[in-house]
Formats: structure tokens, sequence, C-alpha cells
């Protein structure tokens, strides 16, 4: 609270004396951090993570060993990618409840035209990418010419999608022996190699290098600058130059295309293509989770892709260490719920001063 | 002023929405380096007479030229490329972005070579440097820290930005829309400063404002627009503030002799 006057204060003083001068006053331990966090919000998730690697670790020291900690990061691979998905919409103070389901019908497509239809299993990654990529321009266009809410819209697809998904491929799931016979190259992302003593896949590596794109990408260009612009004030933008309806367009379509690229590392993940894949229900929630979690703010233009993966291992983290540390499954969930409340807490607190 | 040729004309503009006609065969003279006040009633259609020289609306009939040729706009980028540069009254800029990001935002300078034409990457130091040099153009310039966010900033600082985004772009034309409105005494000062500055510069200005004083302050002629047209353009130094309000109102028939030349 007593941060929060400062702060005033401190506006109302630079507006008497002079327009544009800007003066430099102790705001206090409190003001500090507060300025620290809204210049990089992902300083929260990164403390989370610290304090959960060690606590979880004292707890039971196999957490620390580099095979866990190499698994944690396989485990939330589709996840994360789901979440580059998700970060680039809700960047744009969108929402998409779709993601899971694109993903899924993504990877049914690239096994489907692969098995159904004969069609070399490249080409069927391909198809299943423009797909996807076609799936989320829908949202897109349904978003920002038809002004239909993000929400809706994407609750409306996310049903289509995933109907769609159990329609066309008559819930019929492609075993793993059948992949490994015919098209080892739809599980290619969940093929492992060494490091040290414990296995990675090349899934995780797909994750790394997909962030450090998008991070850069959001950061270094212009397109990523009006990712931001748009979600921050989508008049402010239009009227700055940006074409909104063509921005929004692209980040629902580039979303739809991170999507078929989880789906195909889900094939990989899973060893199968199954169109009853937990994905297609649960990704958009695990998804926005990890996103909250990473502080990006939901009212959009607020929070990076670093935030997001580093929410993505939280959630990763939890789950892990407390199997290690023998406690019942439920107490996850329970502790991610505080932790997307305490993340959207901060967030409050972050653009709350800063108006 | 008469012996010149308008920077920016428009004759005979009409734009009617359904049954209601915004813009009544309006006419409109900005001439090189003056300040022209546009005032008028709510309703009289001023801001949509601005919207049509600025681009944000597109007149059904009539003509505009600019520096003596004829330009149609169909949306604010065209005229902001052809040199009129608007600062509307939501100043138009991303609260959570910074200075220097929402100064370029829609015409961001990329890095030179491999990096920019092939990575797209953007040359931050450069708009950075150019940011701090306009801002310091104007005498705005004890920012420290050009990538602070514009929500950090006192409205007047935002209107200060706003203005120097606008002189710095803007090569032709400046339209400000209610500059002042929102802000306090000292502060709406300091933005009045800031527009003789500009004027200092060469670079004509279109200020719109409710505000009396202000604009008898700093107006070389004032246009009134009353009922969708221009009714008279006043000299500031031969009509006082209540005539104005008076022929804005109708309350009152425009007097010759006040008119500017």
């Amino acid at each position: 609270m007593s941060d929060a006057d400062n702060y005033e204060a401190s506006t109302r003083g630079g507006k008497s004396d002079s327009q544009a001068e800007f003066e430099y006053e102790e705001k206090g331990l409190l003001g500090r951090i507060h300025s620290i966090l809204h210049h990089s919000p992902a300083l929260v998730p990164l403390i989370v993570l610290v304090l959960a690697v060690i606590v979880f670790g004292l707890l039971n020291a196999n957490f620390w060993r580099v095979s866990t900690l190499s698994l944690i990061f396989q485990q939330i691979g589709i996840v994360g990618i789901l979440g580059i998905a998700q970060s680039l919409v809700i960047l744009t103070a969108g929402i998409d409840l779709s993601v899971g389901a694109m993903a899924v019908l993504s990877s049914v497509i690239m096994g489907q035209f692969t098995f159904r239809y004969g069609i070399p299993p490249s080409a069927a990654i391909v198809i299943g990418l423009a797909a996807g990529t076609a799936m989320g321009a829908l949202n897109g266009v349904l978003v920002a010419k038809l002004r239909i809410p993000p929400f809706i819209t994407t609750l409306g697809t996310w049903q289509i999608f995933l109907a769609a998904n159990y329609i066309y491929s008559a819930n019929e799931t492609i075993r793993s022996q059948e992949l490994d016979a015919e098209a080892p190259v739809l599980k290619f992302w969940g093929s492992t190699f060494e490091v040290f003593d414990a296995r990675v896949t090349y899934g995780v590596v797909l994750l790394l290098v997909l962030v450090a794109i998008m991070a850069y990408v959001l950061r270094h260009t212009a397109w990523g600058r009006h990712v931001y612009a748009v979600g921050d004030d989508e008049e402010a933008a239009q009227l700055s130059g940006v074409n909104r309806s063509r921005q929004l367009i692209q980040v629902y379509a580039l979303a739809g295309f991170f999507c078929a690229i989880a789906g195909w590392v889900m094939i990989g993940r899973f060893g199968s293509v199954s169109p009853s894949a937990s994905t297609g229900q649960l990704g958009n929630i695990q998804a926005i989770t990890a996103v909250v979690i990473g502080g990006i703010s939901l009212f959009g233009g607020r929070g990076t892709i670093v935030g997001m993966f580093l929410g993505a291992l939280i959630v990763g983290a939890f789950e892990m260490g407390l199997r290690l540390a023998g406690a019942d499954a439920q107490w996850t969930y329970l502790l991610i719920g505080v932790l997307i409340i305490a993340a959207v807490a901060v967030d409050q607190w972050i653009r709350k001063a800063s108006a | 002023m008469s012996d010149q040729e308008p920077i920016l004309k428009a004759r005979n503009l009409v734009k009617r929405y359904g049954r209601v006609t915004a813009i009544d065969h309006a006419d409109f003279d900005l001439y090189p380096g003056e300040i022209l006040a546009v005032i008028g009633d709510n309703g009289a259609g001023k801001s949509s007479l601005i919207k049509a020289v600025s681009g944000a609306v597109v007149p059904d009939s009539g003509e505009i030229w600019l520096e003596g040729k004829k330009v149609t706009f169909y949306n604010p980028i065209e005229a902001r490329e052809a040199g009129i540069e608007t600062v509307y009254q939501t100043l138009a800029m991303s609260p959570a972005l910074s200075i220097a990001d929402n100064m370029f935002m829609g015409r961001e300078i990329r890095r030179e070579g491999f990096l920019g034409k092939y990575l797209r990457m953007l040359d931050k130091k450069k708009m950075e440097d150019f940011a701090r040099q306009k801002l310091s153009d104007l005498g705005l310039m004890t920012i420290q820290n050009i990538n602070q966010a514009v929500e950090t900033l006192s409205g007047g600082q935002r209107q200060g930005v706003a203005v120097a985004r606008a002189a710095a772009f803007g090569s032709k034309v400046i339209i400000l829309d209610e500059p002042t409105a929102a802000l306090g005494v000292k502060e709406s000062r300091r933005v009045l400063e800031l527009i003789m500055d500009v004027k200092s510069r060469g670079i004509p200005i279109i200020l719109i404002s409710h505000n009396m004083p202000h604009v008898f302050e700093v107006a070389d002629r004032i246009h009134v627009h009353r009922l969708g047209k221009r009714l008279t353009v006043v000299d500031p130094r031969k009509c006082t503030m209540s005539d104005a309000v008076a022929y804005m109102t109708g309350a009152k028939e425009p007097d010759p002799s006040q008119q500017a030349a």
C-alpha cells in the first residue's frame, strides 16, 4: 500500500515541476522490487523455480540427478510448445482454448494421411503442419474480422476440431509397431541421444530452440513488438500504423502452426497416433497454466516466452518433486492452483501501480 | 498570409452518415508556418473535418490539396506517409511499451546487413538515439531512460512524447487534437510552450481545442466551424473570446472586420 502511495506522489511531483523530467526518488524496498518486476516480470517464476528445485532436492536427493531433470524437460515438451502458441495469443489479449484440439487433430492428420492414403510420411507431416496453421488462421479470422471474442471463438473451435478429430479418425489409434515399420519419421522427436548419463529426446531440444526463436522474434523484430502493441492497446496500435486484423490473424495462424508441431512431437512422446490423447481435452488448460504462472498477463501486452517456459518448468518440477517426495498426486494440483492465483495476484499488483 | 498558397487546402468536403451530414460543403485552409485553431460547438463537425484531412475519414465528395497537389487519403497511414502527423486525443500510445518503441511503432528501423535483412532484427540503438535526439530537440530531454514504459510517465510527459513523435516525423503538417484537455494548469502550460516550439521550427499546426484562452494564446488564425462548415476565420487579435464563442454557438453573426486576412 505504502509503495503505491509513494509512487503516486512521485508522479504528482513530476507533473507540477516539469513536463518531461524524470525524477529518481527513493522508492523504498517494495517500490524498487515493484519497478524491477515491472521491467522483467519473468523474475517471479525464475525465483519460484529455483526455490522449488532447492526444496525438492532437499526432500529427495534423487531430484537433483541429471536423469530426473531431463525427465522433467521431456514431460513438459508438449505443454511447452502449446504454451508458446498460447503465449502469442494471450499477449494479444486473447485466449486460445483450441490449442490441444489443434495439436491432436494435426497429429491424426499426419498419421492418417500416411496410413490411409499412403502419402509419404514427410509429406503427411507438411500437410499436418499446414492443417494446424489453417485451423489457427480460422480462429484468427473469426476473432479479427468477425470480432467474435477469442474465448467464445476458441471454445467453439475447440469442440469442432476435437469432434472432427474423432469423426475423421473413426477413433482409430495407429500403434507404435506400425509407425516404426512404415513411418519412423513421425516418431522422430521421441528418439533420444545421451548427455552425461541421461537420455534426452530431440523433442526437448526442439522446445528449447523454439523458445529461443520466439523470444528473439518477440523482442527484436517489428512483428514481435506489434504483438505486444495490439495486446496492450488495440486502438493505439491501429492508429500508429499496425494492421490490427492482419496481426491477429498471423498470431492465431502461427499459434496453430506451433500446435501442429506439438502434435508431431506428441506422436514421438506417446509412441502412437491417438485421437483420444488427453492433450485434446487438457492441453489448453495446461498451456494456460504455464502461461499464467510464467507471468504473462491475461490482459495482454505483458510478459515473455521465457517466462512461460519457466512456468511450464515449475509445473513439471512440482509434479516430479512431489511424486519423489511420496506425496499424493492431488497435492500437485492443489499447489499448482495456489501458484496460478498467486501469479495473477502478482500481475495485478504490477499492473495496478504502473497505471 | 493570404498572398501565400495554403500548404493544406480543402474545398467542398462532404461527409454523410445516413441522414446526418457531418461535413456540409466545408472549406479549409492552412498556411505555411502558422498555428490554425479549429473551434466549434460539440457536433459542429470539426472532428469529422479534421479526420477527413488526416485520412481517418474518407469524404463522400470534395477535394484536398497538399502543397498544391491533389491528394486522397484512405487511411491515417497514407496521410502520415504524405507528411501529415496527428496527435490524437487518446495519444495512441501503448502504455506498457517503451518511449522508443512507441515513437517508432509502425515504422521501425531494422539493422543493416544480414541481421536486419534476413533475421529482421531491429536496430534498437539507432531508434533509441533518434528518440533521445528528438526529445532533446524539443527541450523534453531529461529523460534518462528512453526504455521507460510510457505508463510510468505523467499525462503531460506522455503528451510531450506524442508531440515529439509527431514533430519527428511530421514533415509538413501536425494536427493536435485537444492536447491540453486532460492536463492540469502547469502541464498545459508546458504543452503550449511545446506547441510554440514546434511552430518555431516552421511546421504548421492545426490545433483543435475547446479551451479559448489556450486557443487565443497560441493561434495565428481561428477557424470557426458551425453546422458542418466553415463559418468564418477570425484573427485572434481583432476578436474577443466571447465573440468567438458567440459565432461558434450561432448567437452572433460574424463581423467582417474581425476576419483574418
